[in-house]
């Protein structure tokens, strides 16, 4: 598992990597109200707005942490948003992508260091 | 910047886990360990005690009551001399352009009258009074001794009536004196929520002790301002400075049921307010602009600044947002703004641009929960 500054955390399958938000992150957004999910296929760039989420406070952006290709959404979560808040490093993930480079996730803090990233 | 002050309840929020978060120059809770959304149900559910002390709780004095009542009619458009001893008004200050200075509560206490005004506004507010109820020999004096805090909620009944029967016998709008957990209180029945329920105005240094008491009840929770917001939200409640301003006038508001026909063309005592000409006509040709309820059909939420167009595509906005947000209650995003009147018959399709989409709402009748209050 790696975890971006962005309080993704990032989990390799196979040759796809699944997104999804920490429990810290979770917790500092409160409960989660709405989720819109990208399409399956689309092509993203690192950093690009892919998912929104609301909380009863405020609206936030998910962002690509890579290059490449949305293959799957979580679709259920648009239904049911409070599963965010339930379980965010386990049933919430949001989505899976197709990255060329594997190697490009390195880049990222595992575990430990972002434990320490978050105090 | 001004240091920010804290209520009288800061260490117990602190010691309740309270976030804090700065609100109208204080530091306030703005939800506890439940979270905005459990502590919102919980308030329809049960009870929840708010700490509103940072609020104006102001003393006007005179004369008599009565003069005291026709000096504030010349800045709030709302039938004073009228309201009985022991009974509460909602009422505004209004401006010379019609737009309103500020909302308030206003209680009559029998030999003066005791209003509250939004913490943003006091000092304001206060200016506005000194200057014009002083020449009309009445005194407004802010106090600063004193705490303020709602019990709002189904149990709010049973769970004062436990610390003193008598407020069984108070129904919607009425004030008291009370005697709680051994402090002197000032109580009316009514709240910001939609729920029946109390205001409690109680000497500070008293506060804790009866915040103590209120929360060792098994359905009473503390509850932070992020729920308040989305409870009055849904009783159809403006919040001054984002639903009524300066620029927004009664009319426009929806806030006609406030002035009563006593201060309107042809009452007794018609006019005699800021911006009564304006307002009054208004009655007869209609504003312009109307706030309204907005219920989107989708899921995501329409904020305050959230632009209203009468098309799917092109056109000019014709209203906005000015409160959003999700409805914990009603299980749905729920809004209101002004919207053109043309556009503002409940029923209306119209669009919410949220992030470059436009999604469908439509004009809703509000309040979108049912008020319970104690009539």
């Amino acid at each position: 598992m790696k975890f971006t500054e962005e309080h993704e955390w990032l989990r390799v399958e196979g040759d796809v990597v699944v997104v999804g938000i920490t429990t810290h992150a979770a917790e500092q957004l409160g409960d989660v109200v709405f989720v819109e999910l990208p399409e399956e296929g689309t092509t993203v760039s690192k950093d690009d707005e892919v998912v929104v989420i609301e909380s009863v406070k405020a609206a936030s952006d998910i962002l690509a942490p890579l290059d490449g290709e949305i293959v799957e959404v979580n679709s259920p979560l648009a239904d049911e948003p409070s599963k965010v808040n339930d379980d965010p490093e386990g049933e919430a993930w949001f989505f899976k992508m197709k990255i060329e480079d594997l190697s490009a996730l390195d880049d990222y803090m595992d575990e430990a260091a972002y434990k320490n990233f978050i105090g | 910047m001004d240091e920010l002050k804290r209520t009288p309840l800061h260490d117990l929020h602190i010691e309740l886990g309270a976030k804090m978060v700065p609100f109208a120059g204080y530091e306030m809770p703005v939800q506890y360990k439940l979270g905005v959304l459990k502590e919102h149900l919980h308030t329809r559910e049960k009870a929840g005690l708010f700490d509103v002390s940072h609020m104006g709780q102001v003393i006007l004095s005179g004369e008599s009551v009565e003069s005291i009542a026709l000096a504030l009619e010349s800045l709030v458009p709302v039938n004073i001399a009228g309201l009985a001893e022991n009974r509460q008004r909602y009422g505004f200050f209004t401006n010379d352009a019609g737009g309103i200075e500020d909302d308030l509560m206003i209680a009559n206490r029998g030999d003066h009258l005791f209003v509250v005004v939004n913490a943003a506004c006091k000092t304001e507010d206060m200016a506005l009074m000194r200057a014009g109820l002083e020449p009309k020999g009445v005194t407004p004096r802010l106090l600063g001794d004193r705490a303020l805090l709602a019990l709002q909620g189904p149990a709010a009944e049973d769970v004062l009536a436990g610390l003193n029967p008598a407020v069984r016998e108070m129904r919607f709008m009425d004030v008291a004196t009370v005697e709680l957990a051994g402090a002197e209180c000032w109580v009316s029945r009514s709240g910001y929520t939609g729920e029946d329920g109390f205001e409690i105005s109680v000497p500070e240094e008293q506060a804790v002790d009866l915040a103590r008491a209120l929360l060792a009840h098994d359905d009473v929770e503390p509850i932070g301002l992020g729920a308040r917001d989305s409870l009055r939200l849904e009783a159809g409640l403006c919040l001054y400075g984002h639903d009524i301003d300066t620029t927004t006038t009664p009319v426009e508001a929806a806030l006609t049921w406030a002035i009563q026909k006593i201060r309107r063309n042809g009452g007794a005592r018609e006019g005699g307010f800021p911006g009564a000409e304006k307002i009054l006509a208004e009655f007869d040709t209609g504003a312009s602009r109307a706030r309204v309820g907005l219920r989107p059909e989708g899921r995501a939420p329409m904020r305050e600044g959230v632009e209203i167009f009468a098309k799917a595509e092109g056109g000019a906005p014709i209203g906005r947002v000015t409160s959003g947000g999700f409805g914990p209650t009603t299980g749905t995003p729920v809004a209101m703004g002004f919207v053109d009147i043309d556009h503002a018959a409940p029923g209306t399709k119209l669009f919410g641009e949220v992030r470059g989409k436009r999604l469908a709402v439509e004009v809703a009748e509000m309040p979108f929960v049912t008020q319970t209050y104690k009539r």
